[in-house]
């Protein structure tokens, strides 16, 4: 007897928490507090820079606070090894980078593996681009492919890191042109780009952000981008001129796997409309970056796409084994 | 002198306002080991979004320069260096407060750092422009010198210790060779965990090395933990001001290491008081007191940290090069604000730049009573609290202050091991600064020795980059003086005693 009441009263609580649950997760009621956002670098960087610039208009839209923090240490691999392990309330969600979720798992045991992130949306990518000082004697992409060709190894670019998204534009771009040229990796674009203005390298595998931070020193020859940056309407693409190269750093917004589905779609609804106010997307394109609108449904292909890409030229480089 | 009118924009209440209570949290917040002028300013980020880019700057200046200036409290009271600018200050501000003049110890730092503060500011206002071509005649291969140069006088400062502070520096150098490579991506000395992935973050470094020794030696002696000769005597301000005006040349020179260094992306306030120190202690009448409490030494290494604020706005407004990482979060919001930093902001943006600087000197100013102020009642609360709560607190300080610079918890593990290593060495004659400096230095020194060698493997001329590049050979130079000087003095004066 008393074991049939406790389960038509514990039927009960179910059904009154799966509705408490639903009413949830109903886009009235979700945010209700601050949001804890983390970015898993220092701050200061771009993906902490991308991050202020949709911190306003979260609060614009749904009215609660975005909070940044930080947790660096390991180019990232530090923070989204602890990912999983934070609560999946929706009030927690992370920053992640592409390549680096991609290429940290198979480089080393770092706490972490590429399908172990549940990214909900993908927001913008930096297109990498090459840029040399104003002064430089290449004025166009044949001119330096040309020098490259005749002078084997000669050619010193400065980049952010090793296995980043610098890095792997450059061996991908190497094999297409057929040329051979040397990667000098710093800590950071801020250092990149120091190496350049002072003349320590000949050129920069940097981004188009470059490009528009230090319009008064620099142009670029071309950008990895499908169509011309509006920004840069004279800059050509790779793809014009002939290369299949378009690549970045691509930056996303990740929730801990414990989250529930309905919350994580509309985190990734939440995001998109961000994506979608045309001042963001001003504010952003005027930085030199470029948007992207991988939701929650395109994000497992999206990763897909872009590991197999990655991952062959992070090998054939033995970056990877 | 650009713009007398800036000055008088700079000088609205709202201005001083923003100064005055950013000049008061920063030094607030640097006075805790572990909350870092950084974090202080990546805080107020925010806030400063609705405000005119100059007066976010402003704000942010002061939390900066603030926060510099009040990592001094902890390197003098506590022996534990804040940020690592102030690593020199604790050479003779502990055995000062040791001694019972821990107030006159604090008192002088901050006329230091308003001097320095100052210096700093006067360059950035003239000189903004060619002295950003310092920083990129700076190249990796310059970087990979000045870390050995700064090697070189570890050697320096252990005098009659050169074994163990070389052997200190050796460990330093492996601790910053642990978790990810910088530039490299490999993966060193983790021995397969992932808490050491990220490597040995050098604030928890500096708090478990320097502070958790003297808990412990705190708790295992009777002792008091500053001697109180009598009662504190208000600021002691005329006698400070009597020493620095006494060491004033000491002073300047100083304050201008500490600007140039500022300079150098990638150089640090480590680098600047640690020359500074090392050079006043060479030119010093009473070097022999250095290390034991001697007020110039405090003056040396506290003006050129603080100078080194206007030095690292010089190539990050200039070149949008952040010079030093608060810096880096200035810069960020300058972005946002969609102020684009560049040659162009000296001239066409003159009202948001020339605004600022004044406003920084406004700061610096407003630093000197800030600073006496907060000073005195922070060496009232560590004398008179009673042991048995003070190090309790300072412990769970250490704590927070570890774990708020990552978010990271096994930092606080790596905090509290080295902490214990430190003491045990400690009980060896081996002192943290060594340490330390190979854990900041080694960093430095690895990566400007591996661009340096792809950049001249590539174009063939190694030889050449390493030992033909006039900056390069001038810093030789110097590090040959160094390691030879002790041994020169010592023939000096043996001969100069047969004589």
């Amino acid at each position: 007897m008393r074991v049939k009441i406790d389960t038509r009263f514990l039927i009960g609580l179910i059904s009154a928490f799966l509705l408490s649950v639903a009413s949830f997760v109903h886009a009235d009621d979700y945010p209700t507090k601050p949001v804890s956002y983390v970015i898993p670098f220092g701050p200061g960087g771009e993906s902490d820079i991308t991050a202020r610039h949709q911190q306003p208009y979260f609060k614009k839209l749904y009215g609660q606070d975005l909070v940044i923090s930080y947790k660096p240490g390991g180019g990232g691999a530090v923070g989204w090894a602890q990912l999983n392990k934070m609560k999946g309330d929706g009030y927690n969600i992370m920053g992640i980078n592409l390549p680096h979720i991609i290429i940290q798992p198979n480089q080393k045991d770092v706490g972490f593996k590429t399908e172990d992130i549940t990214g909900v949306f993908m927001f913008h990518y930096t297109p990498d681009a090459i840029v040399v000082n104003n002064d430089s004697e290449f004025q166009t992409l044949a001119e330096m492919v040309a020098y490259a060709k005749e002078n084997p190894g000669k050619l010193t670019f400065s980049g952010s890191g090793k296995g980043t998204a610098n890095h792997l534009a450059q061996l991908r771009f190497d094999k297409m042109a057929g040329i051979k040229t040397t990667y000098v990796a710093f800590k950071g674009t801020g250092k990149a780009v120091a190496a350049l203005l002072g003349d320590q390298v000949r050129a920069e595998w940097g981004y188009t952000s470059v490009g528009a931070q230090h319009a008064e020193n620099v142009r670029m020859l071309a950008v990895a981008m499908e169509e011309r940056h509006p920004k840069f309407p004279d800059v050509p693409t790779f793809k014009e001129l002939g290369y299949d190269l378009v690549s970045g750093a691509y930056r996303g917004i990740a929730v801990p796997q414990s989250t529930p589905e309905p919350i994580r779609r509309q985190l990734s609804e939440m995001i998109g409309e961000i994506n979608a106010d045309p001042e963001f997307r001003a504010r952003m394109e005027n930085d030199g970056m470029a948007l992207l609108d991988v939701d929650y449904d395109g994000y497992t292909e999206f990763i897909e796409k872009m590991s197999a890409i990655y991952l062959e030229a992070a090998r054939e480089a033995n970056i990877i084994q | 002198m650009p713009g007398f009118e800036y000055l008088v924009a700079a000088l609205t209440l709202w201005h001083i306002f923003l100064a005055l209570s950013g000049v008061i949290a920063g030094t607030v917040i640097g006075s805790l080991p572990g909350l870092t002028a950084t974090m202080a300013v990546a805080v107020l980020v925010p806030i400063t979004f609705s405000m005119a880019p100059s007066s976010a700057l402003i704000l942010m200046g002061a939390i900066y320069t603030g926060a510099i200036y009040g990592g001094a409290y902890a390197a003098i009271l506590l022996n534990t260096p804040g940020t690592p600018s102030a690593i020199a200050t604790t050479f003779d501000g502990f055995p000062m407060a040791r001694r019972g003049e821990g107030d006159l110890a604090i008192s002088i730092a901050c006329l230091a750092s308003v001097t320095g503060g100052f210096v700093g500011a006067a360059f950035l206002l003239m000189l903004s422009p060619p002295l950003a071509k310092v920083a990129l005649a700076f190249g990796p291969v310059e970087y990979f010198w000045l870390a050995v140069f700064g090697l070189t006088l570890i050697s320096a400062l252990s005098e009659g210790n050169l074994l163990k502070g070389l052997m200190g520096a050796c460990f330093g150098l492996l601790l910053a060779s642990v978790g990810i490579a910088e530039i490299s991506a490999d993966v060193r000395f983790t021995f397969g965990s992932q808490v050491l992935l990220g490597g040995i973050e050098t604030v928890s470094a500096l708090i478990g090395l320097y502070c958790i020794p003297v808990l412990i030696d705190l708790v295992a002696t009777p002792d008091k933990h500053l001697k109180v000769t009598h009662q504190p005597r208000g600021f002691r301000f005329f006698e400070a001001l009597a020493i620095s005006w006494k060491a004033k040349l000491s002073l300047l020179r100083s304050s201008v290491i500490g600007t140039l260094v500022g300079i150098l992306p990638g150089a640090g306030g480590s680098i600047a008081g640690l020359v500074a120190y090392s050079e006043a202690r060479r030119t010093s009448s009473r070097r022999e007191h250095f290390g034991k409490g001697e007020p110039e030494g405090i003056l040396a290494t506290e003006s050129a940290n603080n100078a080194t604020v206007g030095g690292g706005f010089i190539p990050t407004l200039v070149l949008g090069i952040p010079g030093t990482p608060p810096d880096a979060v200035i810069l960020g919001a300058l972005l946002i604000q969609g102020v684009r930093t560049g040659p162009s902001l000296f001239t066409e943006g003159g009202s948001i730049v020339y605004t600022f600087i004044y406003g920084l000197f406004i700061a610096t100013a407003l630093m000197l009573p800030v600073g006496l102020v907060i000073g005195r009642y922070a060496y009232r609360t560590i004398i008179t609290v009673p042991k048995a709560v003070l190090v309790p607190t300072v412990a769970f300080m250490t704590m927070i202050g570890t774990y708020a610079i990552r978010n990271s918890v096994s930092d606080i593990i790596i905090m509290i091991v080295l902490g214990v290593i430190g003491w045990i060495l400690n009980r060896f004659g081996f002192s943290p600064s060594p340490i330390v400096l190979g854990l900041i230095l080694g960093r430095i020194a690895e990566q400007g020795f591996v661009q340096a060698w792809t950049i001249g493997a590539a174009t063939g001329e190694l030889w050449k980059m390493f030992f033909g590049r006039p900056i390069s050979l001038a810093i030789i130079v110097f590090i040959l003086f160094s390691l030879s000087y002790p041994l020169l003095r010592a023939r000096w004066s043996r001969r100069a005693g047969r004589t």
